[in-house]
């Protein structure tokens, strides 16, 4: 086996294709990380450098005093920061967690029971990966006022934890790690279908639920509903973003550094479930 | 003996997960996904062609009027057109573009040690991580000297005086294409990433064998035919992305923007429903998003087919 894959490699580039090789990953590499280094670097100058003129890219004098500034440019909002902080991690904690849940079980289903229509509803549910929140939100609207849940976290809740893509993406996963002679050991020994989902293929499926994880977290992070939130009480931390930057260029400093802490958690998250990401995204395809 | 045959025989037919119990057990499992599923994503679609028939305030009950909601769109509306232009002019730019680019980088990274295939990745994928970070942009491209894009033109001389980029409808959609596809390395790009490295190495092979003798003619015979399910995966989040492109629409230009000159579909959508109040209406432009969307779905699905044939 070795020997044939030293034999069968290969071809190598020209000159002319190393070169825009490493151009082209340059260019879109900068193109992807200046304005995240640009928000960093403001985050940590000082105001005279903020109103320098014409501005500099880098922070020649780095200085924590817009982060330290945060908590007072924030006193008079119009609920404690702490509010929308814990609402923040609250949602997004208990909507992602309860997603896994549902998207699990329900994948399970899918792809370890023969049942009648089970062939239809996934594909039912393949076909619904191309509608998101944002080309339902009418409609959805129409729900959210007849069920009465306008201006509650269910708002932010219910409508996401049927997401179809954590379905979709634990599906293909079982399909592809989870071989039914895996769960038979379990059936021999008495278990019943919800044991062996739990005790058996739960486990296996970490990679998957790490995954969700991620992206669930990511968009329930950032998630900032339009006309069905009204309670500043139940606003999330995005919102407070557009009471810092409308203080101006002065306060720019700020608004990075807020925008900095912001950044912190989804990529924090990714970089712990990177590997578990990259495992579950090869069994993603879509077959028609 | 009986007894012992009997449960063998048992065990035999119960070798695929399907017996009443079981069932039973499934259905329960399945049931909180279902209900929801149904209630937030098949009731809605549903219940917006049913509303699009009518004339709906939310206060008195829906009023059946034919297709006057259509008609209106298509002939009374001067909104309408425009908005659908600019989504149909985003969505040709934005969706190939990103769905394109998310491929050649993973393509291109792919060749590389794991490690620096790790951090290549982390960098690309960060700006989707920074959903909200688009506000990065409204400092780069504010519309006073200290905007950084402005001063840089002015001490290089290429302009006189700032440019009010959000204020301008030349620029504005320009800037807002820019944005779209600096956070498009998103979930596509990840699952390009993990499928590139699942095919199989004996394809490649092969594929020496029988005669291929560049990267292209390889990238076309063999990557692409054996990744085509994780292409059409990427395809249909592409699509998802670039028609529902709306939020960073109105968190750069404010809605509506310079006369209507990057409000989309889906801006439009949110302001005739949740702030005019005319569920009919804005149920048949949604109903409308729909359709092309599975529209292009469908022919992108032929496209994906088609490719390496």
């Amino acid at each position: 086996m070795k020997s044939n894959k030293a034999q069968y490699r290969r071809y190598t580039r020209s000159g002319w294709g190393n070169f825009f090789y490493f151009f082209f990953l340059i260019i879109f590499g900068l193109f992807s990380v200046l304005p995240i280094i640009y928000t960093i670097c403001t985050s940590l100058k000082p105001l005279e450098e903020i109103l320098i003129f014409p501005p500099r890219f880098f922070v020649t004098r780095p200085t924590f005093e817009n982060y330290a500034a945060l908590p007072k440019l924030l006193s008079n909002l119009k609920v404690p920061l702490s509010r929308y902080v814990f609402n923040s991690f609250f949602v997004s904690i208990i909507t992602t967690v309860l997603h896994l849940f549902i998207a699990s079980m329900a994948a399970f289903v899918l792809a370890k029971l023969k049942f009648k229509g089970s062939k239809a509803l996934f594909m039912i549910i393949q076909f619904a990966l191309l509608y998101n929140t944002y080309t339902l939100a009418i409609p959805q609207y129409v729900i959210f006022s007849e069920t009465r849940i306008i201006d509650t976290y269910w708002v932010y809740i219910l409508p996401y934890l049927p997401s179809t893509l954590g379905v979709f993406l634990m599906k293909q996963f079982i399909d592809s790690s989870i071989p039914d002679a895996l769960l038979e050991a379990g059936r021999i020994d008495g278990a019943g279908f919800f044991r062996i989902y739990w005790q058996i293929a739960f486990p296996i499926m970490r990679p998957a639920w790490l995954t969700l994880t991620l992206f669930a977290f990511r968009d329930l992070w950032s998630m900032q509903p339009q006309g069905t939130i009204f309670s500043e009480e139940l606003k999330m931390l995005p919102n407070i973003m557009s009471t810092i930057s409308s203080g101006g260029i002065a306060r720019s400093g700020s608004a990075m550094a807020a925008t900095v802490i912001l950044l912190i958690p989804p990529i924090t998250i990714y970089m712990l479930t990177q590997g578990s990401v990259m495992q579950t995204m090869g069994s993603a395809g879509i077959k028609e | 003996m009986i007894n012992l045959e009997g449960k063998i025989i048992v065990k035999l037919k119960r070798s695929k997960f399907g017996g009443n119990s079981e069932i039973r057990t499934g259905m329960i499992m399945l049931s909180p996904f279902l209900i929801l599923f149904f209630v937030f994503t098949i009731l809605p679609i549903l219940s917006s062609i049913v509303l699009s028939f009518t004339t709906y305030d939310m206060i008195a009950a829906p009023k059946f009027n034919g297709f006057a909601n259509y008609i209106k769109m298509f002939s009374a509306d001067d909104m309408f057109p425009k908005v659908l232009r600019n989504t149909l002019v985003l969505a040709i730019i934005t969706g190939p573009i990103g769905y394109i680019l998310s491929f050649l980088l993973a393509w291109m990274i792919n060749e590389l040690n794991r490690g620096m295939r790790t951090v290549l990745s982390f960098l690309f994928y960060a700006p989707a991580l920074s959903t909200n970070v688009y506000f990065i942009w409204q400092v780069l491209f504010s519309g006073d000297s200290y905007g950084y894009i402005n001063s840089a033109l002015l001490s290089l001389g290429f302009i006189s005086e700032p440019i009010q980029w959000f204020k301008d409808a030349n620029y504005v959609m320009v800037i807002v294409i820019v944005v779209q596809l600096w956070m498009s390395m998103g979930i596509s790009f990840l699952a390009n990433i993990s499928g590139l490295q699942n095919v199989n190495p004996e394809m490649y092979e092969a594929g020496c064998i029988d005669g291929i003798r560049n990267r292209w003619a390889e990238l076309w015979y063999i990557t692409l035919p054996s990744m085509k399910s994780i292409l059409l995966f990427g395809a249909v989040m592409q699509i998802q992305s670039s028609f529902s492109i709306g939020s960073v629409v109105t968190a750069l230009a404010g809605f509506p923007s310079v006369n209507y000159s990057v409000d989309t579909l889906v801006t439009m959508l949110m302001d005739v429903g949740t702030s005019r109040y005319e569920m009919g209406y804005a149920s048949a432009m949604s109903v409308f998003l729909f359709a092309l969307m599975a529209v292009t779905r469908v022919v992108v699905g032929k496209l994906v087919d088609s490719i390496g044939k």
